[in-house]
């Protein structure tokens, strides 16, 4: 079993760490801006294949 | 093979920092600034969560085209004293690291802008990567001395990117925000490479000032000083000018104007006399000028945000 700390690891340990918290921010964007889509208002509901007048009138 | 060896095959593992130098820091702080000015003059505004996260990708798309540049040119960054620093040639960062990089925060930072705003904004931001990369990087960096000139096109997308993600699309103050930055880009790098002895001719890269000499370099700072005049006091016309962009658009320029007629007037003899005195104050003026000009297109839009001013007519 390697036991020995070597400095590498630790090199390792703050990449990865950051990379985590990079990752976590831009779940936290994508996240915050769907919220903010939705809450603007937009219309999220596009055509699905088929005819929805209701929707045509306010394209 | 022994344990250590894992430790020791690699000296120059990456760490976080290499991957952000990648990102050229120093020109995305140039793109954060003007995009978001771009977006901050234009009349319609956007949601500050929509601005913050189509600004943020902007200047990743940026940095990626950096990483992108840095991957193709690794050869020529080893042999300039300015770049040999830099992740690649260093060591630290290998060219398909680079490469794998800059290509998944391309597509990330495309996809993000078209979720924040809309395809013009999206589709500008792919073209500007692009345009960097390939007609610029690839293409042109090596084979011609206006390399600059056209290679200019890719810094000065950012600001139209951010006025395209308020408005949705583009407009003639978005091209003259392009047009500054575009017709800036020649006489700053011209007058940057009068006096500094960089090893461009070593590397292969075609600087106007060793294909054509210093002559011919001066009197294109001068005529692409004028243009730029042109399109800079021009601007203070247009819907997003006001007083404080005027006078400082004239009072820039004017000193502009008359630090490249004095480069053109003089000559290498008279400019290593006084060590290329008149070449380093145009060079350091121009780091000036964009951060003034598009600060002072912001002041407007505060002035006009509190009724203070309400357009020329």
């Amino acid at each position: 079993m390697i036991k020995v700390e070597h400095e590498i690891h630790h090199r390792r340990l703050n990449r990865n760490v950051g990379v985590g918290l990079l990752l976590v921010a831009l779940i936290a964007i994508v996240f915050g801006l769907s919220v903010v889509k939705v809450t603007l208002g937009h219309n999220v509901e596009k055509f699905d294949h088929v005819l929805r007048p209701a929707l045509e009138q306010t394209e | 093979m022994t344990d250590t060896s894992f430790y020791t095959a690699r000296a120059g593992e990456p760490e976080l920092k290499d991957y952000f130098n990648l990102l050229k820091p120093r020109v995305m702080s140039l793109v954060v600034f003007t995009a978001l000015v771009g977006l901050l003059v234009a009349p319609q505004g956007v949601h500050p969560m929509v601005g913050f996260t189509a600004i943020l990708f902007i200047a990743i798309g940026a940095g990626a085209s950096g990483a992108l540049n840095m991957w193709w040119d690794a050869d020529i960054d080893r042999v300039m004293r300015r770049t040999a620093g830099r992740p690649i040639p260093a060591g630290k960062v290998t060219p398909q690291e680079a490469l794998a990089f800059g290509l998944a925060l391309s597509g990330l930072a495309v996809m993000m802008v078209l979720l924040a705003s809309n395809f013009l904004a999206a589709g500008l931001l792919a073209f500007t990567i692009f345009f960097y990369v390939v007609i610029y990087t690839m293409v042109l960096k090596r084979w011609t001395p206006q390399n600059i000139v056209i290679g200019g096109a890719a810094g000065a997308f950012p600001p139209m990117i951010g006025w395209v993600v308020a408005t949705g699309r583009g407009s003639l103050e978005a091209v003259c925000m392009f047009m500054l930055i575009f017709m800036w880009t020649p006489p700053h790098f011209w007058a940057l490479a009068l006096f500094m002895k960089d090893d461009f001719s070593n590397a292969g890269v075609p600087m106007l000032t060793v294909t054509h000499g210093h002559a011919s370099t001066r009197r294109h700072i001068f005529a692409y000083s004028v243009v730029l005049a042109i399109f800079a006091v021009g601007m203070a016309f247009t819907s997003i000018g006001g007083p404080v962009y005027l006078l400082t658009a004239l009072v820039l320029d004017g000193l502009f104007l008359k630090g490249a007629w004095h480069i053109m007037a003089r000559d290498t003899d008279m400019a290593l006399a006084d060590d290329y005195l008149a070449e380093k104050k145009v060079f350091k003026l121009s780091l000036m000028y964009l951060f003034l000009h598009f600060g002072a297109l912001l002041a407007d839009a505060v002035l006009k945000s509190l009724g203070l001013w309400g357009g020329w007519v």
